[in-house]
């Protein structure tokens, strides 16, 4: 690495629309250096998809990049569409827990089992933030929302092994807390062939810290530091135990075949068959 | 096997509406299996990669027609195919195509609905659903072929009109159409007109919401193209609160359709200036109009009738001419009432409208039949 790393490199020259304090901005500062520090000059080689929530924002308009801003939860087929077309492109998607984990779960969950050559940014805020502050299928127990008014009486949803019981290459969870871990985690996914998945456990101070009873940005950032607990230790820990816990760490790096792989060998051979028949 | 062009062939109407997609230069397919439009996503997985092309079943409609989005974006020509239930589920995304100016192809096998309704019987219910299917302003191209060789050529024709005006136009086929089998003729290639979307050059910028239809640029191009359903401006920028860009958008969206109607709309006529009563029939209905309009010939009674080729937009100058002429117009189709509205409302109550219905059973109606309800009507109007 030579050149130091200028983010305005990367981005638009827009105003950001996050709300003072959201981790969205945390992200973006990650994910481009993680792009910086493997050698990508510009956003050239990458297409970003998202669908709609605050996270959706991340790429769409703001990267100096392809960009494609979906409908609510379909962006990773969007995506899909894109990678199987031109392969030689780096296709990440970025989007919050409501767009992924509640209305796309479906399509995060059969792209893992494809195990198809894309990125996946989930940037986990427990809430759906832009439309106000609606309980979300990642929302801890207990938390009030406007539409948990007596507190979140549903168990959330923990999404990274579930990606790698579906058959993704790599998944791993980290929150906007753990910078270093999160960019190297990015750069994990940006080299690993196949389905990679990321969350980002980010703070929405607007609409989930204020109900759920924080009193600043920094008060959600040092709860999710002091509730962290490293995979290896929450793997020996009882399930009750962990209920309220951010568990961080890698949850799968492993190389096995990949969808475009298996897609274009099938019709390399197709293609030979017609020729000699 | 080779490639299966200039010959005569005796195909399912899927089978036809598979090979035109080849034909007309489709590389990507994406569906979900449903009754009974599921033979086109099997023919395709067979046939597409062999010339290279991508064939995936996804994991539900959305996902099908995500896929299909993202493909065009890409560069490819992109199809799905459904039916009914399905093409529920995927009006979202028909919605996003038409708001992004995606080119693209849905084959809609029209089945007896509503819902499950009878999945192997044919239905024509679905017409003001490719009209009107998704939400808010916007208009549409739907093609409905009455034969196996009418589902290869307006397949064909459906690509080529996606990809002239940058958006998505549907097949509105039926199943009797899509499982009969019946002799096609497929021209040699160079006889068969296939358009490509227009590019842009390396200096444009404006790839959406002109007057004239954008230049599309592929992702990965070096555009850095921003695509968005919001709304926005020539430039994709999004202005999710501005009038003025909103009602310019979707005037441009209409427009770019409406305003080339006349080179859009396709229709078989016959005896229009000459008859005392008018058919307007379109799809599988359609073929027992030209035995009734016999059957009446030989009883003495004029016939005339309209065959809609392209339902929307819909051939209204025809319609309206015949209705000048005629004592009474009668509509038959297997659903309670749809293309009988867009004729009340096309001739303005000149002259009467009947409807003929039959739905359910996957029963057509008979040219008997027909007859019988025209000479009823004109008995009413006498």
């Amino acid at each position: 690495m030579t050149e130091a790393f200028t983010i305005r490199r990367y981005l638009r020259d827009i105003k950001l629309p996050f709300c003072l304090g959201c981790g969205c901005v945390t992200i973006i500062s990650q994910f481009l250096r993680a792009v910086h520090e493997l050698g990508h000059k510009d956003l050239s080689k990458f297409v970003f998809c998202s669908g709609i929530g605050c996270a959706a924002w991340i790429p769409s308009p703001y990267f100096k990049a392809d960009s494609i801003h979906t409908t609510h939860g379909r962006s990773i087929p969007v995506a899909t569409g894109i990678k199987l077309t031109r392969p030689d492109l780096n296709v990440v998607v970025f989007g919050g827990d409501g767009d992924i984990a509640g209305i796309g779960l479906s399509h995060l969950v059969h792209a893992a089992r494809r195990n198809l050559d894309i990125m996946v940014v989930m940037v986990n805020n427990m809430i759906y933030g832009m439309t106000g502050g609606q309980v979300a299928p990642t929302t801890p127990l207990g938390t009030k929302t406007t539409t948990t008014p007596y507190g979140s009486f549903e168990n959330p949803l923990d999404v990274p092994p579930l990606v790698v019981t579906a058959g993704a290459s790599y998944s791993a969870r980290w929150t906007t807390a753990h910078g270093e871990q999160l960019k190297e985690a990015m750069k994990k996914a940006l080299t690993t062939r196949g389905f990679a998945y990321v969350e980002a456990v980010s703070q929405c101070p607007t609409t989930f810290g204020r109900r759920a009873g924080f009193k600043d940005v920094a008060e959600i950032v040092r709860w999710f530091r002091e509730n962290s607990l490293p995979l290896e230790e929450a793997e020996k820990m009882a399930v009750e135990d962990l209920v309220k816990k951010i568990v961080v760490g890698e949850y799968v790096h492993r190389k096995i075949s990949t969808f475009t792989e298996a897609l274009y060998r099938t019709i390399r051979e197709a293609e030979k068959s017609a020729k000699t028949n | 096997m080779v490639r299966k062009t200039f010959a005569t062939h005796f195909w399912q109407g899927n089978e036809a509406c598979a090979e035109a997609a080849i034909a007309a230069g489709c590389r990507f397919f994406a569906g979900y299996p449903i009754t009974p439009a599921s033979e086109i996503a099997e023919h395709l997985a067979l046939r597409l990669p062999q010339v290279g092309g991508i064939t995936i079943q996804m994991e539900d409609e959305m996902a099908s027609m995500g896929a299909v989005i993202g493909a065009s974006w890409a560069g490819a020509k992109a199809m799905t195919a459904t039916s009914g239930p399905g093409f529920s589920l995927m009006q979202e995304l028909i919605g996003y195509a038409f708001m992004t100016e995606t080119p693209c192809v849905v084959v809609d096998v029209q089945r007896a609905g509503p819902s499950t309704g009878q999945a192997t019987k044919c239905g024509q219910g679905d017409v003001m659903q490719a009209r009107w299917g998704t939400h808010g302003d916007y208009t549409s191209i739907a093609l409905s072929p009455n034969s196996v060789q009418e589902i290869f050529d307006l397949t064909i024709r459906a690509f080529n009109l996606a990809e002239t005006y940058r958006t998505p136009v549907v097949l509105l086929a039926d199943e009797i159409i899509a499982h009969m089998r019946e002799q096609v003729v497929i021209p040699p290639s160079n006889q068969i007109k296939i358009i490509n979307r227009k590019k842009p050059k390396p200096t444009d910028k404006a790839f959406f919401n002109r007057e004239e239809i954008a230049p599309m640029p592929s992702v990965g191009e070096g555009y850095n193209v921003s695509v968005t359903g919001s709304t926005h401006n020539e430039y994709g920028n999004r202005f999710t609160a501005d009038r003025a860009v909103h009602e310019k958008l979707v005037k441009n969206l209409i427009g770019k359709i409406r305003n080339n109607a006349e080179k859009i709309v396709d229709y078989e006529s016959y005896n229009i200036d000459d008859c005392d009563v008018g058919v307007v029939s379109f799809g599988c209905t359609s073929r027992a109009v030209y035995e009734t309009v016999e059957l009446a010939k030989e009883k003495g009674l004029p016939v005339g009738s309209v065959r809609l080729r392209t339902i929307w937009p819909f051939p209204e100058e025809v319609v309206r001419n015949m209705a000048k002429n005629v004592k009474v117009i009668v509509v038959p189709e297997l659903n309670m009432r749809e293309v009988f509205y867009e004729v009340e409302r096309v001739i303005h109550g000149t002259v009467p409208v009947v409807s003929v219905n039959k739905i359910g059973g996957g029963e057509m109606i008979t040219p008997e039949e027909l007859l019988a309800e025209i000479a009823r009507s004109v008995k009413k109007v006498d």
